[in-house]
């Protein structure tokens, strides 16, 4: 049952929102409604698919998974982050956009997201540590091989 | 133009999270549905109880089954009389046929005060004992109707003859799971009902939107030019999405009776368990074959667990693989019988490549049956049986989907040995072949399908160049995330002489454009292409018409480069579209003696569909451990007639052959005796990740062009998914000799027992010598 409302401030992409929102509510949806970030998307609610993956002090997370309370003083990241306005797009949505590592696009701001945490870690991922990075993600219209292209490219291209 | 690998343009709004799905849609004053849905696989609904719900703050209306007179779902698609009263109700009123049913629906202030109303409704539920296989005895469904909704026969040719002159017969029975498209945005829609205009918009339309237009009108006794389908981005299609079920039905009637817009969002369990599940076949396929493994006559019976009802599809499943399953060989004579079977699981419906991935199966573990009992090499046989290429076109007296089966084109030999050349199939083979002496279990495995494309009968398209050059095309086609956008500016840039950077493509808003077929089948790069390909042909005759009067030239000796016209030769002479386009205003193209405006309509029509093919080949190997079959590297080899944009085809064909594998070795709606569903989360559905696909390969041939379009384009869609399960199954019994894959998808448990069967021949063997 709906219980009292807390005020929160969400610290997104460096800018600060003050929400209320009931102790319940997920990141995810705070994000969407409150925040109104709708580049975050649910695809299973259940912590599985990865879709609204998102960055919080710069670690991947399900915002599915995360209650908005939570996320109260961390510094969230989402996919509305990585290229503002006309900018460039950032290397991981070029390499993306190159390598046709999409197609509905459903699934891609979470992908995105895991990949940028790949990109700006210290380590060089082997082949198999990537693959099992991306693996806790799911695309289902690409079959994967241009999404892993896509994200050794731009950890080359971040590299240079 | 045609044919360069471009970059999309749909992609920067969903790079940058711009991109608007359904479920991103906020009017102002916005309600949610929720749908309850049976806990139940079968019963009779005794009671239900919302008073507590309706009490609850936050909530406009609860509505249940006996609110309610609304027709049930029409189908859409090959329609069978006897079929009409299998159809599901929008919402069960006295009798639940299977887990995730709807029975009633809250519409709340938002999602969350929904779903908590959604627990306050008591139904009471008298179970009944479900059906849950679609082999066994008859059942009743209703009284005087049992649970066979149909049973059709299809023949052509001597069969009876054809197995009593040849008398080598071979038989396989093989069984294809249940599992479906399952794309990673769920079902949802928003309708507005605005009672000052009378006027309801449907958001989040998708594949179907002018036919899902005009029987939402029908079933709420409206004029259809009031009905306004809206597509945004979608998440995935794979057939199963953009059918009308039954939440839109609900949905648009709701938002008319409270006159408010009303959001629907499904959630993931209630996708798995309510939107249409698919394949779930079991075949008994033979053969009557000569020494040279030539097949002379093929039976084939085969039963189809259709779920709960008959949804919009009707029989278009059963009769596609019916009518397919001959693929690329010629089989004189060809009897087949379907059982479309009601037991008490989820409704199905189209997957992508429906009734070709599960005939396909069917007809390649036969072949390799036929080279195994006749020992012979399966290449061999499929070269002995293949339709040549000089016998096209090559008409099958078969219909699907209300057309004659007719193959336009093709050279399968010819594909086949392509492949062999560019992959060096030889070599892999002999590197198999000594890690098998080594004792590893590994193997190759080879299938070979038909496809089909570009249904018809028609798509409609308006191209329209603004002043600034800027192109406008209108369709009526549908986009589920495949590229069409791309594909559709590639073709009219390529006639105009364009960037496809300065082409805009709108597509699946019924108010803008009047017709159109919708985007499945694989047909819209065939049909709406060809339909750009001719307005935008148009439009230049008309640029050069324009052109020749303000020139004062002949149109014979202007030409069409960077999108402007010029006298041949004499870049000093250009006027770009923009130009032409301002010279078009009505006052000034009156005085030329034209119609107002650069642009043009036109429709391109078709009676038949055309005829793609593949070859799939698996390389796979057994961890005699744990059973699981390891897809070590995959190659498909793909006859597209003509690829607008290779890297679509490709990304199309690698999708596909993701969600084959899912079908081979992963997924499965399982439900236990009492019909509750046990794949309800995807830890339980298990969907492919990187870790599961191999390096797929891709070759695309463009050697048989289709003569039914001047471009001799044919479609892209399904080719990667449809022969992956056969490849797989091919592969797993060269991994493990002397054993036979039967059933989909090929468990650990299947693989262990197939290796215990090979242990005891060869102990057996071992005794003996």
């Amino acid at each position: 049952m709906s219980s009292p409302r807390e005020s929160i401030t969400l610290n997104v992409n460096g800018s600060n929102y003050d929400i209320d929102v009931e102790p319940r509510r997920s990141l995810a949806d705070a994000l969407r409604e409150d925040c109104h970030l709708t580049g975050t998307r649910l695809g299973c609610e259940h912590g599985v698919c990865g879709a609204c993956t998102v960055l919080m002090n710069d670690e991947p997370v399900r915002a599915c998974l995360v209650l908005a309370v939570q996320a109260q003083g961390q510094a969230v990241r989402t996919v509305e982050g990585l290229s503002v306005g006309s900018e460039p797009l950032h290397p991981v949505q070029q390499a993306f956009w190159e390598h046709h590592a999409l197609q509905c696009g459903f699934c891609t701001a979470g992908f995105l997201m895991l990949a940028t945490s790949i990109v700006e870690s210290d380590n060089v991922p082997t082949d198999q540590e990537l693959t099992d990075v991306l693996a806790s993600n799911l695309c289902r219209c690409t079959g994967y091989q241009n999404i892993k292209k896509a994200v050794c490219s731009a950890i080359e291209a971040t590299r240079k | 133009m045609i044919g360069d690998s471009i970059a999309r343009l749909e992609d920067r709004p969903l790079l940058t999270g711009r991109a608007i799905f359904v479920a991103d849609i906020s009017l102002p004053g916005q309600l949610s549905m929720r749908v309850l849905r049976s806990p139940i696989a079968s019963g009779e609904i005794t009671s239900i109880d919302t008073t507590a719900a309706r009490a609850m703050d936050g909530v406009v209306a609860v509505w249940t089954g006996r609110d309610l007179d609304l027709p049930p779902i029409a189908f859409r698609q090959v329609s069978f009389e006897q079929m009409l009263p299998y159809r599901q109700p929008v919402l069960a009123k006295d009798r639940v046929r299977y887990v995730g049913e709807p029975i009633a629906i809250i519409v709340a202030e938002n999602a969350y005060i929904a779903e908590d109303a959604e627990e306050l409704i008591s139904v009471d539920i008298d179970p009944l004992e479900p059906t849950m296989d679609a082999t066994g005895q008859l059942g009743e469904f209703a009284p005087g109707l049992d649970t066979e909704a149909l049973q059709f026969e299809f023949e052509y040719g001597a069969l009876d003859e054809a197995f009593v002159q040849h008398t080598r017969h071979v038989e396989v029975k093989v069984r294809i799971g249940r599992h479906s498209g399952v794309p990673m945005e769920c079902r949802g829609g928003v309708a507005d009902f605005n009672p000052g205009t009378g006027v309801l918009t449907v958001y989040g339309a998708a594949k179907v939107p002018h036919y899902n237009r005009d029987a939402i009108a029908s079933m709420l006794g409206m004029s259809p030019s009031r009905v306004i389908f809206k597509e945004q981005h979608v998440g995935g299609g794979f057939g199963i999405r953009g059918e009308l079920y039954p939440e839109d039905v609900l949905l648009a009637w709701a938002s008319r009776e409270l006159g408010r817009p009303i959001s629907w969002i499904e959630d993931r369990r209630e996708h798995l368990v309510a939107a249409n599940h698919s394949r779930d076949q079991f075949h008994i396929l033979k053969a009557a074959v000569d020494d040279s493994g030539y097949i002379h006559g093929l039976a084939d019976e085969f039963w189809l667990d259709q779920g709960a009802y008959v949804r919009t599809h009707a029989a278009t499943v059963p009769t596609l693989t019916a009518t397919m399953l001959p693929g690329p060989y010629v089989i004189p004579a060809y009897r087949v019988r379907g059982h479309v079977r009601l037991t008490n699981k989820t409704p199905a419906g189209t997957y992508r490549a429906p009734g070709r991935y599960e005939g396909t199966f069917a007809r390649e573990r036969l072949i390799d049956a036929i080279a195994q009992e006749l020992d012979l090499d399966p290449m061999d046989v499929r070269e002995r049986n293949f339709i040549r290429s000089e016998q096209m076109p090559f008409s099958r007296p078969l219909e699907a989907l209300g057309t004659a089966i007719e193959y336009d084109s093709g050279d399968y030999s010819l594909l086949v040995k392509r492949a062999e050349d560019q992959w060096k199939l030889s070599e892999v083979e002999r590197e198999v072949a000594e890690r098998r002496s080594r004792g590893e279990l590994v193997g190759i495995g080879r299938a070979f399908f038909v496809e089909k494309s570009g249904l018809g009968p028609f798509e409609g398209v308006r191209v329209t160049v603004d002043e600034s050059g800027r192109i406008d095309v209108l369709t009526g086609g549908a986009s589920v995330g495949q590229g069409f956008s791309t594909v559709m500016a590639q073709i009219c840039g390529d006639v105009l002489s364009v960037d496809p950077s300065l082409i805009d493509v709108r597509h699946g808003q019924t108010d803008a454009f009047p017709y159109g077929m919708g985007a499945f089948a694989s047909r819209l790069t065939v049909m709406a292409g060809t339909a750009v390909h001719q307005a935008a042909t148009l439009v230049k005759e008309k640029a050069f018409t324009t052109v020749a009067s303000m020139l004062e030239a002949s149109v014979n000796d202007l030409e069409l480069v960077n999108g402007a016209v010029q006298v041949k030769g004499s870049p000093d002479t250009a006027i770009d579209l923009g130009r032409v386009a301002t010279a078009l205003r009505p006052v000034t193209a009156r005085k030329l003696g034209l119609e107002p405006g650069l642009g043009a309509e036109d429709w391109f029509f078709s009676d038949h569909m055309n005829y793609p093919y593949g070859y799939h080949i698996a390389l796979v190997s057994i961890d005699p451990e744990l059973g699981s079959p390891k897809v070590e590297r995959y190659w498909i080899a793909y006859d597209i007639g003509k690829a607008v944009n290779p890297m679509l085809v490709e990304g199309q064909i690698v999708g596909g052959a993701a969600q084959g594998l899912g079908g081979a070795l992963l997924e499965s709606f399982e439900y236990d005796e009492h019909g509750q569903p046990l794949c309800t989360t995807f830890m339980d559905y298990m969907l492919p990740t990187v870790a599961e696909m191999p390096p797929v390969e891709v070759l695309i041939t463009e050697d048989a062009p289709s003569p039914l379009n001047p471009l001799g384009l044919k479609g892209a869609g399904e080719g990667g998914t449809t022969a992956f399960g056969a490849a797989i199954a091919s592969a797993v019994d060269a991994a493990i000799p002397g054993t036979r894959v039967s059933s989909l998808p090929i468990s650990p448990e299947q693989v262990r027992g197939m290796l215990a069967l090979m242990e005891k021949r060869n102990a057996d063997i071992g005794g003996h010598g």
